[in-house]
């Protein structure tokens, strides 16, 4: 099966801390693939690679099998630099495109902190991710010369927000909205952007079990409908072992297994750094 | 169709306004009788032109301040560029070796109200068409200019962020101010001297031929540019782009991740409002009938800043109004403060020279710290309210 995303050695040092340390992962087309580890991992901090946010210090991140994100040490980095296959990449020319040009290739995400637009309806706030692939200038959208494009961008929201059962509140304010519901709103606000790979951080998090449990279906449910593959970064155990297909896991950056839900479950490695103290919890 | 409807109610009360504008200013003409205050040379009229042009910039400020959260002080070196840009093109060429008696006269020959004048002729109607294409055209290469060196201080400047793009766009400025008033230049600027002899609002009254005037357009003129000019932020603001300027301004991060370019789209909203600035500037140049680097200090950025603040940041509406509250009480309704009164043979303690702006500064302190929204916070007085029948609140959910 072709993949959707591939990291292949990514490392991301800032000042003298490796952050993620020589990572390299597959997500599978039309897969649920998690990426799981224990507070300060790394996790969000790839997730930022894959997304544009940072440029990772080393390494390359290809998408649909085309290379999106690559970089070598130079300069000052070379010299501090501290993860390992430096000179792989040196050769190749450094690709670093912006979380916009990224989110025009069909990777979208969410926020482990909510990031909606607070001043915005819920409408709004969907509708301006349509802004990017809509066929407008600042001049026709002015002179409204794009009455056409406007109307379907306000029909393709509408469309969305009533497959996500949101269409009751599309005129409140979206920081109005129950914990749950923002959470549901962040997603639709990506799928509006239209990606192929969606990334999910931390979507169940302040969650009630209830609502988890609710989560694992709708997050189903919409990678089938729209034909997605899912990344997500999760701590609820539960969710994890429920949907995913394949499990990551990383601690202080560095990968330190990968496998099957039931395999990752009984992993020494795994619990010693992370499973263990949830079970101990529990 | 919703939108249609509105713009339509829109276009009504803008022509409402326009019309009475021009009733207002010519009645003193119909009935003579009526008060002092409907003369042509009464504040009034002064403060109705200051604030058409001070609103069209406050507007532009608030655009990028209010609605791209990009705060910039550099709106008086925009205005500036707007001015000299305005005033270079239309100053006659017969007028040019006065003006530039300094200097020997100017090096820029060139004058669009000359070209227009050997089109259109220059007496009677031609020499009113002729006017009209020169000011309407320098108007919009002013806007041009600025935009344009707003689109170069951009490329380096809108990589800072809040205070710091405030502190480099403000120097910005100064450096224009600068350069304009350098002596070096002056075959071109006039050095530190002012350009004069350019069409200004008054230019714009019907006269006769024995130079009586017929109809007064003076206050009118300002009023229509102005508002074409609003009504294109406007427009722009509830476009796709003003959405997506609002959402830079929510929420970088987000806005980002949701394919807004930040780069592009800050740039986009400094150029149109530095555009409309340059407008602005070519409008001021015409209210005080001359151009001088002087004029346009940091305290005129701080003015229309405070104009902003006080009609509420993220509102155009609240930004008209304060400009028109702004200018009538600085130059208008606090007057009678500067000069000694008298009640019977009393004198009032307080009042002299300079008195205006110790109680102007209280006001605003007071506003600034009771309404620490300004008037109108980030709502708008929709047009579609004020044609709506008053239902209550329950029916209206439904």
């Amino acid at each position: 099966m072709a993949n959707a995303l591939r990291l292949e050695n990514v490392t991301m040092q800032f000042g003298g801390v490796v952050s993620v340390n020589n990572l390299s992962l597959e997500v599978p087309e039309h897969q649920i693939i998690a990426l799981i580890g224990p507070n300060g991992a790394g996790k969000t901090t790839a997730f930022n690679c894959i997304t544009g946010v940072y440029q990772p210090t080393n390494g390359m991140i290809e998408f649909n099998g085309k290379p999106i994100v690559r970089n070598h040490p130079s300069g000052k980095s070379a010299k501090s630099y501290k993860g390992e296959n430096a000179d792989m990449y040196a050769k190749d020319a450094v690709l670093c495109p912006t979380p916009d040009q990224i989110t025009g290739l069909g990777i979208a995400r969410t926020f482990q902190n909510i990031r909606l637009w607070k001043s915005m309806t819920v409408f709004e706030n969907v509708l301006i991710a349509k802004h990017q692939h809509a066929d407008q200038n600042v001049f026709s959208a002015t002179f409204r010369g794009n009455l056409s494009e406007e109307e379907r961008m306000r029909n393709e929201t509408m469309d969305l927000l009533v497959e996500q059962g949101l269409d009751a509140y599309k005129d409140d304010l979206a920081v109005s909205l129950p914990y749950g519901l923002q959470r549901r709103l962040e997603i639709a606000r990506a799928l509006a952007t239209k990606p192929s790979l969606l990334l999910l951080d931390e979507p169940a998090a302040g969650m009630n079990p209830q609502e988890t449990a609710e989560l694992a279906d709708f997050v189903r449910q919409i990678r089938d409908k729209y034909n997605l593959t899912v990344f997500l970064i999760e701590h609820h155990m539960d969710l994890v072992m429920n949907i995913s297909d394949y499990i990551y896991v990383i601690d202080f950056g560095s990968e330190i297994a990968r496998g099957i839900p039931k395999d990752i479950q009984n992993n020494r490695k795994v619990i010693d750094a992370y499973l263990g103290t949830v079970e101990d919890e529990e | 169709m919703k939108e249609k409807k509105i713009s339509f109610q829109a276009f009504i009360c803008i022509s409402i306004l326009l019309i009475f504008v021009i009733i207002l200013e010519n009645i003193s003409m119909i009935f003579p009788s009526l008060p002092q205050i409907f003369a042509p040379t009464s504040p009034l009229f002064t403060v109705l032109k200051k604030a058409a042009v001070y609103s069209l910039v406050a507007v532009s400020m608030n655009l990028l301040n209010g609605f791209t959260g990009l705060f910039s002080l550099g709106q008086a070196g925009f205005m500036l560029l707007g001015a000299y840009t305005y005033a270079i093109l239309t100053v006659p060429s017969a007028m040019k070796e006065q003006v530039y008696y300094l200097f020997g006269g100017c090096a820029f020959e060139f004058s669009l109200l000359d070209m227009f004048e050997g089109i259109f002729g220059s007496a009677g109607f031609g020499g009113a068409v002729s006017m009209i294409l020169a000011c309407l055209i320098a108007i919009i290469l002013a806007g041009c200019v600025a935009g344009l060196f707003a689109y170069f201080i951009g490329i380096p400047v809108l990589r800072l962020k809040s205070d710091y793009l405030a502190i480099a766009t403000l120097g910005f400025a100064e450096i224009l101010r600068a350069i304009f008033q350098w002596q070096k230049l002056g075959k071109v600027t006039n050095g530190a001297n002012m350009i004069k002899g350019f069409p200004t609002f008054s230019s714009f009254n019907i006269t006769d031929a024995s130079g009586n005037t017929v109809l007064r357009l003076s206050t009118f003129v300002p009023f229509l540019i102005s508002a074409l000019c609003i009504l294109i932020i406007v427009l722009l603001i509830h476009s796709s782009y003003g959405r997506a300027f609002k959402a830079i301004r929510d929420d970088e991060v987000a806005a980002e991740a949701m394919g807004v370019s930040l780069f592009k789209h800050k740039m986009l909203s400094f150029v149109i409002s530095s555009f409309f600035a340059g407008v602005g500037g070519a409008l001021f140049a015409m209210y005080v009938a001359n151009a001088q680097a002087k004029a346009f200090t940091s305290v005129m950025t701080y003015e229309i800043l405070l104009i902003v603040v006080i009609g509420g940041i993220g509102s155009v509406s609240g930004s008209v109004i304060a400009t028109f509250l702004y200018v009538a009480c600085s130059e208008w309704w606090l007057r009678f403060l500067d000069s000694e009164q008298y009640v019977g043979a009393i004198k009032i303690p307080l009042l002299r020279n300079g008195f205006r702006m110790v109680v102007f500064s209280v006001v605003i302190m007071v506003i600034v710290l009771f309404f620490s929204q300004g008037i109108m916070g980030n709502r708008e007085i929709s047009i579609g309210a004020l044609f709506k029948k008053r239902t209550p609140r329950a029916e209206r959910k439904q």
